[in-house]
């Protein structure tokens, strides 16, 4: 790594909600670490060759964690490579990402966690913590070797992309697993009520022809899981939740006692079903379809769900019953997503449009900044415990895993300036206002939007 | 709900009637004055089919291909005997047989169609949707639907309407009952546009497990909906009272095999158009079918072929119809000096 040294950013709005702090100050980062946090620093305390930023109108908290990234390598280096995954994070201001094991062959394996940690390191930028499969080839038949997947670094199981279907298998998972203290998550989807249909069940279904994902199929494996989960002690994290009859559900199991975290993703707090009409939330729902119809870019797994759905996520958000945003990153070559919407293939590039996004929610008073940030920064540690919580605060002596943004800028979606190979966004041209200008890992500069010298 | 804004693209509005609609992708855009000129334009066409030397060279010099990716009888020979009878040169291509089975895509395809200097290609899909993603990757060759998975069957809807209205006149206040598989049904879904445009009173009839969910929950029922007069009846005995049309859908057996159904033959039995069952309709109710047809199954064979029967005459109308459609999305910017030549 390069460029590790001394920065002193000045005058910058300051948050962390471990220790509670929100106050306009200076933060000192040096050697790797934060040495200095708060009250402006006199000029006789700042090390030479220190880098003065200005950090007027710009917020610092800790980096984001990313619950959910699929990075792709090995096997779909088309789509993605562990390389340009990690610039996509911190460019989107994720300073650690954990990747999603479906790749192939799946990360299903301590031999295949430890080539992803490898090569992990080689690229730098973010921090890669994986995640491996639960069952074998996540074929839902046999649990794959959790231990030795553990003992070689992943920080929790899935199948993402599929559900762990059968229900004692699941059983069997959650009580493993808790064996070793680690989650279960689990895409949540009842493939025999779902039937891999590309929309949400509703008027946007019956009015394009294509097959609708009800919302009772993801609700129905839910309740499953916190069951089993009650039963077993298990750790149950569920990914991506998208309906408000999934909050009320997490909600009930909260209230119960139950070990079990929940989930959202940036698209499902934000965006509505319509989209797949070629046209945002304010579009006309009954119209005539045009030619932007049936977009495939908004296809994605789980589905764009109702405006009821949207408000019911925003709500769990603000109540506490969903802990984390996740952004469910899944990049596709453009020719996945050049055919017809049945063939198009599911999910977002979303790692650097996440941020953006998200500011939509506080602009507009639905959320506030100290609960996004919250979201992605100690909501994480819910899932991957309190040993990454140095990752998550501003605390003067923890590690430099920092983020700057700016909350008001102005910006345009433009994938051709992704770092991410996967330029399949549902909101190519959108305007969005707050923007990642830069980046730490480990006191390392890893990502610079705009020279903040002073 | 978070105000995140898309650019809109600006869609101007479309007609045949000024002739500025290139493409037919569903007539859930089409005005009574779109389909008045549709019924007027196959009048006419009738008329060329009606006579000993049935072609007419009104469409000399324009390539239309038809592309389908599902089997079809009817509707690629009315398609292709439409654009032989103006004098388009009409090319078939089907998955079989064509660079489709050597695995291109469909937008290689059709930008390969369109290369060649085709003015109009005529699709079928199996995928909802597949012409809107044609159309909006196309610069110059126009796209008719001709089905799309369970989305939209446009021409089959407006030959339907032109049936319907050449034997009742006006079908606005009329009760239309389509009865069967809805949910799975392209025809169903443009016919109740163009049915609920010109004002017709639709019933649908089916096992819950064949009507879309938000019709059976009655979400419909708003009027801000453009299908809120839409009404839903699962007992086919009630719906049928007093029709003035009945139009049975073809049951597919892989409805029974994927459990929307116990068996075809308790269908049958409970939703079977039969003898008994059209007498429960309005006396000369008319019968339409789309086919093609399961006799025996969705409809008895005296009643497909007895007095009431259009099934053949839609067909006909369909040929006419379809020349219509292709006389006014191609032939228009000629069409002045076409006009004498059909009239």
């Amino acid at each position: 790594m390069t460029k590790l040294g001394h920065f002193l950013i000045k005058n910058a709005r300051l948050l962390d909600v471990i220790t509670g702090m929100d106050e306009f100050g200076d933060i000192l980062v040096d050697e790797g670490l934060i040495k200095h946090v708060g009250a402006p620093l006199r000029d006789g305390d700042i090390p030479e060759r220190c880098r003065l930023l200005n950090g007027d109108g710009l917020v610092v908290c800790p980096g984001f964690i990313d619950l959910h990234t699929h990075l792709r390598e090995p096997g779909y280096e088309d789509k993605e490579t562990i390389s340009t995954g990690v610039a996509a994070a911190v460019n989107g201001g994720f300073t650690t990402i954990c990747a999603m094991p479906n790749t192939n062959p799946p990360m299903d394996n301590a031999v295949t966690i430890e080539y992803v940690i490898q090569k992990a390191a080689l690229a730098g930028k973010a921090r890669v913590l994986p995640i491996g499969c639960v069952t074998k080839g996540s074929e839902g038949k046999q649990l794959a070797e959790l231990w030795e997947m553990a003992q070689s670094g992943a920080v929790g199981f899935s199948d993402d992309g599929k559900p762990v279907a059968d229900s004692h298998l699941m059983r069997q998972a959650l009580a493993y697993s808790s064996g070793l203290a680690l989650p279960v998550i689990q895409h949540s989807e009842d493939l025999e009520l779902s039937q891999g249909s590309p929309v949400n069940e509703g008027w946007i279904s019956n009015r394009t022809g294509l097959r609708g994902w009800p919302s009772v199929a993801e609700e129905s494996v839910i309740a499953r899981d916190i069951a089993l989960a009650e039963l077993t002690g298990g750790r149950l994290h569920v990914a991506h939740i998208t309906t408000s009859g999934s909050v009320d559900l997490i909600r009930l199991a909260k209230q119960r006692g139950a070990n079990v975290t929940a989930e959202v993703t940036p698209h499902h707090l934000t965006l509505d079903e319509r989209w797949v009409l070629g046209h945002d939330q304010d579009g006309p729902i009954n119209g005539p379809l045009g030619l932007e119809a049936y977009d495939t870019f908004t296809k994605v797994n789980p589905p764009l769900r109702s405006r009821e759905d949207v408000e019911a996520l925003i709500a769990g958000l603000n109540e506490g019953v969903i802990d984390v945003i996740a952004t469910d990153h899944a990049p596709q070559t453009v020719i996945d997503k050049l055919v017809t919407y049945d063939d198009a293939a599911y999910g977002f590039s979303g790692l650097e449009t996440a941020f953006g996004l998200l500011m939509t929610l506080v602009h507009d008073d639905r959320i506030d900044l100290m609960t996004l940030v919250s979201k992605l920064t100690v909501g994480p540690l819910v899932v991957l415990g309190d040993a990454y919580s140095d990752l998550a605060t501003l605390r003067k002596g923890t590690t430099a895993d920092i983020v700057v943004f700016d909350p008001n800028k102005d910006w345009i979606v433009s994938s051709e300036e992704f770092n991410s190979k996967g330029k399949n966004t549902p909101i190519e041209g959108v305007r969005l206002k707050g923007k990642v200008v830069m980046a730490f890992v480990g006191g390392n500069l890893v990502y610079e939007q705009e020279k903040l010298d002073e | 709900m978070p105000s995140i804004v898309k650019e809109e693209n600006k869609r101007l509005r479309t007609s045949l009637v000024d002739g500025t609609r290139r493409h037919l992708l569903d007539v859930d855009d089409f005005t009574r004055d779109e389909i008045d000129l549709v019924s007027k334009t196959s009048d006419a066409m009738l008329e060329v089919l009606a006579r000993d030397i049935k072609k007419v060279p009104t469409l000399r010099g324009k390539v239309i291909v038809t592309l389908f990716y599902e089997a079809s009888t009817r509707t690629r020979v009315s398609f292709e005997e439409a654009g032989k009878l103006l004098s388009a040169d009409v090319i078939n291509v089907s998955s079989s047989g064509s660079s489709v089975e050597k695995g291109e895509s469909l937008l290689n395809t059709v930008r390969t169609l369109q290369a060649t200097g085709a003015d109009l290609v005529v699709v079928r899909h199996q995928h909802s949707g597949a012409p809107y993603f044609m159309a909006r990757n196309l610069e110059s060759m126009g796209v008719i639907n001709g089905g799309d998975g369970w989305h939209a069957h446009p021409t089959q809807a407006l030959l339907d309407v032109y049936t319907m209205r050449r034997h009742l006149g006006p079908i606005g206040g009329r009760k239309i009952v389509i009865v069967g598989d809805i949910l799975h049904s392209r025809v169903a879904r443009s016919n109740l546009w163009a049915l609920t445009t010109e004002g017709a009173n639709v019933v649908l009839c089916a096992p819950p497990t064949l009507i879309p969910q938000e019709f059976l929950s009655g979400q419909h029922r708003v009027d801000e909906h453009p299908l809120s007069t839409v009404e839903i009846e699962t007992n086919v005995e009630m719906a049928l009272d007093g029709a003035d049309v009945v139009m049975p859908l073809r049951l597919q057996l892989e409805r029974q095999e994927s459990g929307l159904l116990p068996t075809l033959r308790e269908y049958s039995k409970m939703y079977g158009i039969t003898r008994e069952r059209l007498d429960l309709a309005s006396k000369d109710a008319l019968l339409l079918h789309p086919g093609p047809m399961n006799e025996g199954v969705e409809i008895s064979p005296d009643v497909a072929h007895g007095s009431q029967s259009l099934i053949e005459e839609q067909v006909r109308n369909g040929v006419a119809v379809r020349m219509a459609l292709l006389y006014l999305l191609v032939g228009a910017t000629k069409r002045e000096e076409t006009k004498a030549e059909i009239q």
